[in-house]
């Protein structure tokens, strides 16, 4: 037999909820009482809340080009709340979801999104890191940090969340491939919204899965459900729980869909089908874990109107308070270049702030 | 004291580094096992262990991104890029992550990391070996460059790169590896990141460069001193932040200056230091600068390789064209 089979791999799909909210079969422990739920589903209308108060703001001039998570809240929001408070997030530019579930303000999101570093000085996950606008290259900064744990023996766990367009880049797969030579405590989760701006995953790359992609680093890769936020939670736990405790790095590929434009400088009409994005909206995370509160009996209307009531106030509040806020003074740009600024430099902080004086 | 080469003095400074401080950890293609590729690491593997020595993957994008997340959480970093064409592809964790995630986190996360690499021709190396790409460098803010061009040097300003809090990249020219011993003290101190040095005192014209180029320069002072020129030679050593104050100064004096680097003439790092003479050090000028660089071409084959680099003769050309001017 000149030929022979000598590996074989396989991609496991999880799934808890149908998209009207009824459970599949048996639930993750978590989820056995509803009243767990609860929290994430608040978080993800929080999130749905803060988007549509940051695009508003955009529209209106007053916030700067901004990336909508629209359709993806359970994606962050049930990776965020697999992590233990002590684990660093890595995010990119699309995960307002999981960062407000780890403790960032929607007013530090604000800052942040309106042009003012302050907004990623946050002050609740201070080893967090800050959200990654160039594609994939944070990817190698999360296994850095996940090194680190390894080196100091801690068991913590290092999320680095990025989009299906990022896993066609070298960033990603020499952070997975290094992370997992090494068994680092790393967990990289794919939000696979579908589109790269105007490139769907179809030409974003000839795998099945992107899922797969874990197999070439010899760790364990898996897809499931993204608009299933106990499929995400419990999934990205168990990968966290394993990381934690020795047994390395892994890939998770959340499917779900971007109903959004790729930002507030993109007009999606451009290259599909408002078909396509109707036929999304029939998967709709939020609506999907509605259903199933609803369907279990700790939901009602009157539930549903507080919370909606509740976040549209807390993203108000937060964009009155960024509205208030004053920009930075001129010499800010040059207070954090390094941590004492070269005296060649002092000159040029010195001009701005002159500059800046005499501009009133 | 014992004299050591630079590549001897550079391992000292890893060692002592490495000793003082548990957070110094080096990590790089072949740096444990082999001790690198130019034996800059030889023994620190044995001396230090697996965890403060790592040998990498073969992926220069993610030895730079693993080292800022290192930094970010505490640790410090010494990465090793095999040759100066390879640290190409770091440039975007260099640019877009190290030297600005302290002003993007307003200073709640930081990056002391350093990146090593060796620069320059002279070596006869194989193609992408021997270029001076120190210029693709030096225009990112927020990043500190660094070119030893003695043992000693390479000592205190390696010792002060990865004391200091900032990210730094330091280039290390091979043809002067093993080219001069010179008497190093194990002292522990560092030298100033800050500092332009003064290699040869003289009053009639002022080489500056930095690196390997420092010693043609010096060998030109030579050769200027036997006609009764005395020029002043400067070793720039760290060009970010530049201290153009000691060249300002030093042109004060001489009137005249040869800026000499191995990078291509044309927007190179002699450029700027032109600049500055051309603005604040204007009227100390009794010649045009001249500039004596690689040529605006793609580094040479080994086979032309002399022909590219700035040689004693060229140097001595730009003095002697500086010094024609009344």
């Amino acid at each position: 037999m000149p030929k022979r089979s000598i590996a074989q791999f396989a991609v496991d799909y999880t799934q808890y909820l149908a998209p009207d909210g009824r459970a599949l079969g048996p639930l993750p422990s978590f989820a056995e009482d509803a009243a767990n739920l609860i929290p994430l589903y608040r978080s993800m209308v929080l999130t749905r809340a803060f988007d549509a108060k940051a695009i508003a703001l955009q529209r209106t001039g007053r916030l700067g080009t901004f990336a909508s998570s629209l359709g993806q809240e359970a994606v962050g929001i049930g990776a965020a709340s697999a992590m233990l408070a002590d684990d660093v997030l890595v995010p990119s530019f699309r995960d307002q979801a999981a960062q407000l579930w780890r403790g960032v303000s929607p007013l530090e999101l604000l800052l942040y999104w309106g042009g003012d570093e302050r907004g990623s000085d946050f002050a609740g996950p201070r080893e967090d890191f800050p959200i990654a606008v160039p594609v994939a290259s944070h990817a190698p900064h999360a296994a850095g940090a996940a090194l680190a744990f390894k080196l100091r023996r801690e068991r913590r766990a290092v999320l680095c969340i990025l989009g299906d367009g990022a896993t066609s880049k070298g960033d990603f797969y020499e952070a997975l491939n290094l992370a997992g030579a090494w068994h680092l405590p790393l967990v990289i989760l794919i939000n696979n919204n579908q589109w790269a701006i105007s490139v769907p995953r179809s030409a974003q790359s000839a795998a099945e899965t992107l899922a797969q992609k874990a197999i070439a680093a010899g760790v364990p890769g898996e897809q499931l459900d993204g608009n299933d936020v106990l499929a995400v939670r419990e999934r990205v736990a168990a990968a966290l729980a394993r990381a934690r405790e020795g047994g390395g790095a892994s890939l998770v590929e959340a499917v779900t869909y971007r109903l959004d434009d790729h930002t507030t400088a993109d007009d999606a009409r451009r290259y599909r089908d408002d078909a396509e994005v109707s036929r999304h909206w029939e998967n709709d995370p939020v609506a999907r874990l509605r259903a199933h509160l609803v369907a279990r009996g700790v939901w009602s209307r009157a539930e549903e109107e507080n919370v909606l009531a509740e976040t549209a106030a807390e993203v108000d509040k937060a964009a009155e308070a960024y509205l208030a806020t004053a920009p930075q003074p001129v010499e800010a740009m040059f207070d954090y270049l390094f941590a004492k600024l070269p005296p060649a430099t002092l000159a040029e902080r010195e001009e701005a702030v002159a500059e800046g004086k005499r501009r009133g | 004291m014992a004299e050591r080469t630079l590549v001897e003095a550079i391992n000292l400074a890893l060692a002592r580094a490495m000793a003082e401080d548990s957070r110094v950890v080096i990590l790089g293609e072949d740096v444990g096992r082999d001790g690198g590729v130019f034996r800059v690491t030889e023994g620190l593997l044995g001396r230090f262990g697996g965890e403060r020595v790592l040998d990498t993957p073969l992926a220069e994008a993610a030895i730079a991104g693993v080292s800022v997340g290192l930094a970010a959480q505490g640790f410090r970093p010494v990465a090793e890029i095999q040759f100066m064409g390879f640290a190409y592809s770091t440039i975007d964790q260099l640019l877009n992550h190290a030297s600005r995630l302290r002003t993007r986190t307003r200073g709640r996360l930081s990056c002391p990391m350093v990146l090593r690499t060796p620069c320059g021709g002279g070596i006869h190396a194989p193609e992408h070996h021997s270029e001076s790409g120190e210029a693709c460098f030096t225009n990112i803010p927020g990043l500190r460059v660094v070119v030893p061009s003695s043992p000693r040097r390479a000592y205190g300003l390696l010792l002060a790169a990865i004391r200091d809090p900032d990210p730094v990249v330091f280039l290390e020219p091979t043809r002067i590896y093993r080219a001069l011993r010179e008497e190093v003290a194990d002292s522990g101190e560092a030298m100033p990141l800050d500092r332009t040095f003064t290699l040869r005192e003289g009053r009639d014209v002022t080489l500056v460069g930095w690196g390997a180029v420092t010693l043609d320069l010096l060998t030109a002072a030579e050769r200027l001193a036997a006609d009764g020129i005395e020029a002043e030679v400067l070793d720039v050593a760290t060009l970010v932040p530049l201290d153009a104050e000691r060249i300002l100064a030093s042109v004060e004096k001489t009137g005249r200056c040869v800026i000499c680097h191995e990078a291509p003439l044309s927007a190179g790092f002699g450029a700027e230091i032109a600049a500055r003479l051309a603005g604040p050090g204007l009227y100390s000028l009794l010649a045009p600068v001249e500039r004596v660089a690689g040529y605006d071409t793609v580094m040479p084959l080994p086979r032309l390789e002399r022909s590219y680099l700035p040689s004693v003769e060229r140097i001595l050309a730009g003095a002697r064209r500086a010094l024609s001017h009344a």
